[in-house]
């Protein structure tokens, strides 16, 4: 009998909403966009900070990234030579790798990085590409995964060989046609036969120059081996602007060092450090600990869902408070009903009831509206740009939940009203 | 005019009070006073006594002011009274909790009132069924009952029409159906014809002349003479006292129809 006269109830709600049916829709937009806020807000949140850990979990959590940085303007003045051009010395060395492996405990690898920016050509294909020198165990301490061919070997590596390993992407672009592993390419002015094809889980050296990088292809790197970088290239690499040039000298431009397990990086950052700073009278170098970057990760995502939340709150309050004004004045409007219905047998309760569930349909109508609109949105934006979204179920029945929440509380003093008035007096309303 | 259509299960209002002639309602001493300020205190019912019973048309009487309103409010179950007891089929109603006087409207008094009071957003058939909705009642089950009562008042071809879409007359006899809807021990009508041309006034008249030969205890609250003329008794009040009491004629199925 109670669930019967409840439908009854949801039914002579929704019939009495349909009567003024601007008003409702007007009314739900409060809570539509408020849930809507709610489940598109988190939903980029989310995906923003899968973004983040995702990139911070490529770079291994065992790791620590050391990579060399161009010192400040002011104390680059002092050290800089005679000479229309300056050279610029900086960085990490060949001797910082040796330390690190011998001197911190817990440390399993030194990878060992040369990074320069060179385009690489074959026939009439010629790609800016980043030309990484580094060492045949590369793949294991980058997580980088050989899809044909082989990596650089240690044979390549005290022979100096002309040989490189390319990422699939450039391997597409450079190739269009042709079998890479059976042509060589031009790094400058020498010919380097491709041995293999990697996929890379990430590109740790992306960040490396930042700013000279932007706009260019994140999967064009060529692996050489680290002695052919180094002869080949030199350890001085000049750049020429108008009228001036401009030449640095730097050994290793990125360090990767593998820990042995996590314990062993959150006590290896320090030391590093203080090993470090007691051979670089400049700060010519970063720390990066992918660890620490993924607990931030984890905490700015809190913060930030937070914020989100508080948002997404204030504007289903806002809408709450829009459906409690509708509702007064319905109440208001309808103190006959209300009068006649007492004077037929209704109760307070029954009052209350009538006016709640008209307030919980409202907003839990809108709920669901804003639901809906709400999982589309951020498939939408994921659509449009390049940002990535996940809709996830919890906010999703928190949204409706909240929906529900505010249908309740700011339905209950309506309907409060609403049966506690007077039925003569109610009986007597024009 | 089917009886059985009048009760639910083919009793009459008779059968739930007692014999014909038995009082349904007893009032004794009853007082009604508004504070309305420390020196400004108005005595709207000054000692009441009055019995009604079964089967009996009442006419209550009495200019504005008389205390008129308040009689019915009281008896309608819509206030309590300040002081005196009121006793509502056999069950003293003047002490009763907000809950239990909705109880009581919803079980035992049929309302009819001047501005018929349907609620406009629900149909004739809807209108009719609110007062067994608030009895917790199956609506499928009593739909029979609630078109038959449509029949009853000659609006069985209008039961889907909103209140907006009937004439005055109409919208009265709706009200007329919803009040027997309970079957209750007394239907209550305040100036039901206050707002109809006297043509359709004296149709819905009829109405309710003919509910009393089939055996309905009706009060009815006017300040028309023409009105009054249909009740057997007529109660005149005056300053919150009953000022005459006339037995017009005895209960006679003999009374003239139309």
């Amino acid at each position: 009998m109670i669930p019967y006269q409840f439908m009854i109830t949801v039914r002579l709600g929704i019939k009495s909403l349909k009567l003024h049916k601007l008003r409702s829709v007007l009314t739900m937009l409060g809570i539509i966009f408020g849930v809507c806020s709610v489940i598109a807000m988190l939903a980029i949140g989310e995906g923003a900070s899968y973004e983040a850990q995702e990139a911070i979990k490529r770079l291994g959590s065992n790791n620590i990234l050391i990579r060399s940085l161009k010192p400040a303007e002011q104390t680059r003045q002092q050290s800089s030579g005679p000479g229309r051009g300056s050279q610029l010395k900086y960085g990490l060395t060949y001797d910082d790798a040796g330390r690190l492996l011998g001197t911190i405990p817990g440390v399993a690898r030194v990878l060992p990085m040369r990074l320069i920016r060179e385009n690489v050509r074959f026939q009439r294909n010629e790609i800016p590409c980043q030309v990484v020198g580094t060492l045949p165990f590369y793949t294991e301490v980058a997580g980088a995964a050989v899809v044909r061919g082989r990596f650089l070997a240690y044979y390549d590596e005290e022979h100096m060989e002309n040989v490189c390993v390319i990422t699939t992407g450039l391997a597409r672009r450079l190739f269009p046609y042709q079998d890479p592993l059976k042509h060589a390419v031009k790094i400058d002015a020498f010919y380097y036969q491709v041995v293999g094809i990697v996929q890379e889980r990430s590109q740790p050296e992306q960040r490396s120059q930042a700013g000279k990088m932007e706009g260019q292809p994140l999967d064009n790197n060529v692996y050489i081996p680290l002695n052919t970088s180094r002869t080949r290239f030199g350890e001085v690499l000049i750049r020429r602007s108008a009228g001036s040039f401009e030449a640095e000298e730097v050994q290793l431009h990125q360090v990767t060092v593998q820990m042995r397990d996590l314990p062993a990086v959150e006590t290896a950052d320090p030391q590093i450090k203080t090993m470090l700073n007691r051979f670089h009278d400049q700060n010519d170098y970063e720390i990066i600990v992918p660890l620490q970057l993924l607990r931030q990760a984890e905490q700015t995502k809190r913060i930030f869902n937070i914020v989100l939340g508080s948002i997404a709150a204030i504007s289903l309050l806002v809408g709450g408070i829009g459906i409690m004004n509708i509702m007064l004045a319905t109440v208001t409007e309808r103190t006959r009903e209300i009068g006649i219905r007492r004077a037929l047998g209704a109760k307070k309760a029954d009052i209350t009831m009538q006016f709640l569930v008209e307030t919980v349909v409202l907003a839990v109508g809108g709920g669901l509206i804003g639901v809906s609109v709400g999982i589309i949105t951020p498939v939408l934006v994921s659509h449009l740009t390049t940002m990535k979204t996940i809709v996830t179920l919890w906010s999703v029945l928190l949204a409706f939940g909240i929906s529900g929440a505010v249908g309740i509380i700011f339905g209950l003093y309506p309907a409060k009203a609403a049966a506690n008035l007077d039925p003569i007096e109610a009986l007597r309303h024009e | 005019m089917t009886p059985a259509a009048l009760s639910q299960s083919g009793q009459t209002a008779s059968a739930v009070a007692g014999p014909a002639g038995q009082s349904i309602i007893r009032i004794e001493a009853l007082e009604k006073t508004y504070v309305l300020g420390e020196e400004n205190i108005v005595r709207a019912l000054d000692g009441v006594d009055l019995t009604i019973n079964a089967g009996s048309f009442i006419a209550i009487m009495g200019p504005s002011g008389s205390g008129k309103s308040t009689m019915l409010n009281i008896l309608g179950c819509l206030d309590r009274p300040t002081a005196g007891q009121y006793f509502l089929g056999g069950e003293d109603v003047s002490r009763m909790s907000d809950d239990a006087l909705s109880e009581v409207r919803g079980r035992r008094i049929g309302f009819i009132f001047q501005s018929y009071n349907l609620i406009a957003q629900l149909t004739v058939l809807e209108n009719i069924q609110v007062p067994l909705f608030y009895r917790g009642q199956d609506l499928k089950a009593s739909h029979d009952r609630c078109v038959e009562l449509a029949q009853l008042v000659g609006l069985g071809d209008r039961l889907t029409h909103r209140p907006t879409q009937l004439s005055g007359g109409q919208q009265q006899r709706v009200a007329i159906a919803r009040s027997l809807v309970n079957d209750p021990l007394m239907i209550l009508a305040d100036e039901p014809t206050g707002n109809l041309d006297s043509k359709t006034g004296a149709e819905v008249l009829d109405i309710i002349t003919r509910l009393n030969q089939a055996g309905k205890t009706i009060v009815l609250v006017t300040h028309d003479d023409k009105v009054a003329e249909r009740a057997h008794r007529v109660v005149r009040m005056k300053d919150g006292r009953i000022d005459q009491d006339i037995v017009r004629q005895q209960q006679s199925p003999a009374a003239p129809v139309n």
